[in-house]
């Protein structure tokens, strides 16, 4: 048995393949939930109706929507220059924190403007925490995907250390919880959803065009394709670097604006939720494409969405939706060989 | 003094399973970030049998047999289907605790059945154990603490001694030559992948056996983590491993120890990640030519290829 490389590969057939390896995982998750004695048909159908069902539903499915959206812009910017920036956790967090310095320190502004500064400071402080991990890679040789994946847990820690120290919400009866933000802090609703999916949209337009039509966007993917390149074009690897991935961090850090102004109305420890884990899942199955993302986007907020309504209406732990994202990945990598080989058995 | 430093070789034996592993799947070429994800399986898996069975060994053996089936898939995607190992490591991870915290739902706050305890709480080794100071901070352990001084020792024989050593070596650093060579090289990653993906899930039910030793949900609290780092603090030797998991794990055990007083605890929990980034950006910089990784860390093997 052995790999033979394939010729000519069309769109379409990748596409094929994706879907087909998709429905693979999904059948793996049946037999995982059969031997736990669920039916999986109600699962599959629940989750369904849980993220699409009611007017309500897809609203929520909208808000979980516009988070995977942004952060996923964010790691499609570095995975393309092979800049492996698994810190989307703690940048969403760092960002959060920024925004919360203006909504509960500084908030003596008209609504449009206090809300400006704080997204300005979430992108700021998230783009200049994920810096941390491309300065110690560019003047030290450090693995960025540790020193980001350690800047999640210390980020973490940090917002906890704030939560039950310094910034604990005297109000709250010794509750470990931060104070709520003020109303002018707070994002308003454009059709019955907080303004972060328009935020999402210009976002994922401003990306397209940064990527695909301008000479920063190109000097990004050349060092991704190959750094010897990069540098025999003249590309200034350093500046360029530092750029992408204070980006890369500048989004998620929005993302984390986006959810402690428009969702949760306070910053938590729980803020960020596993969407920058699962921004990472979703810039690799959109193949590094903007335009995909979007799409792989809806898709996992329904995943989970779905996955929170079955929890309750089937006793199905909200886990299920973490092994099914991970199972799709599974697969979807699996199949990628599929696409440029051949599988051959010799007699 | 001596209670500190017998909690942190105890604190320390999860982060030397896990380098251990870590070192055998990289000394085979293979970039495996699913430690964390290896870990979290085998300690809700051992946690698991420890209820079920009420079996010391039954437990552990659990534990571990759980940590190959996740290096399992993890090898049959980066070896035979040449997936990306970078993000089949972080999907394995985002797998293991997605099981982890599936199986683990209603175990939140349980403990480990006392049978299991008795049977990991720590023996003075007759000889060894007399010895004054160091043989009440090294030899007055559990089972598994010698297990892990054996293992170290094992794989060091296993790397310098051995023409199997040899073999995986060529392996990690050119799989091109080393296929030339007639050495098998899918065989020598599934055995080295497999085999460090069992000493993950011992780790990881060390955590939920003896360490906790009851259940939460994300027992590893990052422990796989620091273990990725700790192999090229150790720069893939397994003397230095015991070396730097002994580090971490004193880490670990101050900031257990230290109750709230000039500064807060929870802001001392931050100190093993910070101390890890410092550390690997340390050896990163410093790396000599005797301290670098294999050379074909992290690349897909195709021998089609060749």
């Amino acid at each position: 048995m052995r790999f033979v490389k394939r010729d000519n590969v069309d769109n379409f057939f990748r596409i094929k393949v994706k879907i087909i390896s998709i429905v693979l995982a999904f059948l793996i998750m049946s037999i995982f939930l059969f031997a736990l004695n669920i039916n999986p048909l109600d699962a599959f159908f629940g989750m369904v109706k849980g993220a699409f069902g009611s007017p309500l539903r897809i609203r929520q499915t909208t808000i979980k929507t516009v988070p995977l959206i942004i952060t996923s812009l964010g790691i499609l910017i570095a995975f393309k220059m092979k800049f492996w920036n698994i810190g989307g956790e703690g940048q969403i967090l760092i960002g959060a924190f920024g925004a919360s310095i203006f909504a509960l320190f500084y908030n003596n502004f008209n609504r449009p403007v206090l809300l400006a500064l704080m997204a300005l400071s979430s992108l700021v402080f998230g783009g200049l925490y994920a810096l941390i991990a491309a300065f110690l890679k560019l003047y030290f040789r450090t693995n960025e995907t540790i020193v980001t994946l350690m800047l999640n847990y210390i980020a973490l820690k940090f917002i906890t250390y704030l939560q039950y120290g310094p910034w604990k919400d005297k109000k709250a009866l010794g509750f470990p919880k931060i104070a709520n933000f003020p109303d002018n802090a707070l994002l308003p609703s454009f059709f019955g959803v907080n303004i972060g999916w328009v935020i999402a949209v210009i976002c994922l337009i401003l990306v397209y065009i940064f990527m695909n039509h301008t000479k920063k966007g190109y000097e990004i993917s050349i060092i991704g394709e190959s750094i010897n390149t990069a540098r025999y074009a003249g590309i200034n690897i350093k500046a360029v670097t530092l750029l992408c991935v204070f980006l890369s961090g500048a989004l998620c850090g929005l993302t984390g604006f986006i959810q402690s102004s428009g969702v949760n109305g306070t910053l938590s420890v729980e803020i960020s939720g596993g969407v920058g884990f699962t921004s990472i899942i979703i810039a690799y199955l959109s193949s590094l494409k903007e335009p995909f993302i979007l799409i792989v986007s809806i898709l996992f907020a329904a995943l989970l969405q779905g996955s929170s309504y079955i929890e309750t209406s089937l006793k199905i732990p909200n886990s299920a939706a973490l092994i099914l994202q991970s199972l799709i990945l599974f697969c979807i990598l699996a199949s990628e060989i599929f696409t440029s080989y051949r599988l051959k058995i010799k007699r | 003094m001596t209670s500190f430093l017998h909690a942190t070789v105890i604190a320390g034996t999860p982060l030397l399973l896990s380098t251990l592993g870590e070192i055998l799947n990289e000394k085979a070429g293979n970039l495996n970030l699913g430690v964390e994800g290896m870990m979290l399986m085998g300690a809700v898996a051992g946690f698991l049998a420890a209820k079920g069975t009420n079996n010391a060994f039954l437990a552990v053996l659990c534990g571990l047999l759980f940590g190959c089936i996740g290096a399992f898939i993890y090898a049959f995607l980066t070896v035979t289907l040449r997936t990306n190992q970078t993000v089949t490591g972080l999907t394995l991870t985002i797998f293991g605790s997605g099981v982890s915290s599936f199986v683990g739902q209603n175990l939140s706050g349980q403990v480990v059945p006392d049978r299991v305890k008795y049977f990991l709480t720590p023996i003075r080794l007759p000889l060894l154990g007399k010895i004054p100071f160091l043989g009440n901070i090294f030899f007055n352990q559990d089972i598994l603490v010698y297990i892990s001084y054996i293992l170290v020792f094992v794989i060091a024989v296993y790397f310098y001694k051995t023409r199997a050593g040899l073999n995986l070596k060529a392996v990690g650093d050119n799989p091109y030559a080393a296929d030339a060579a007639s050495i098998n090289v899918a065989l020598y990653k599934y055995i080295n992948i497999i085999a460090g993906g069992a000493l993950c899930g011992l780790s990881g039910g060390y955590l939920s056996l003896v360490y906790v030793p009851a259940w939460q949900n994300n027992i590893t609290a990052g422990r796989g983590w620091i273990a990725v780092a700790l192999v090229i603090f150790a720069a893939w030797n397994p003397y230095k491993a015991l070396l730097g998991a002994y580090l971490f794990g004193g880490l670990d055990i101050i900031g257990f120890r230290i109750q709230d007083g000039f500064v807060s605890k929870y802001f001392l929990d931050m100190l093993p990640y910070i101390v890890t980034i410092i550390v690997l950006t340390f050896f990163s910089f410093k790396r000599s030519k005797k301290n670098s990784p294999p050379k074909s860390l992290g690349v897909s093997y195709f021998r089609e290829e060749r």
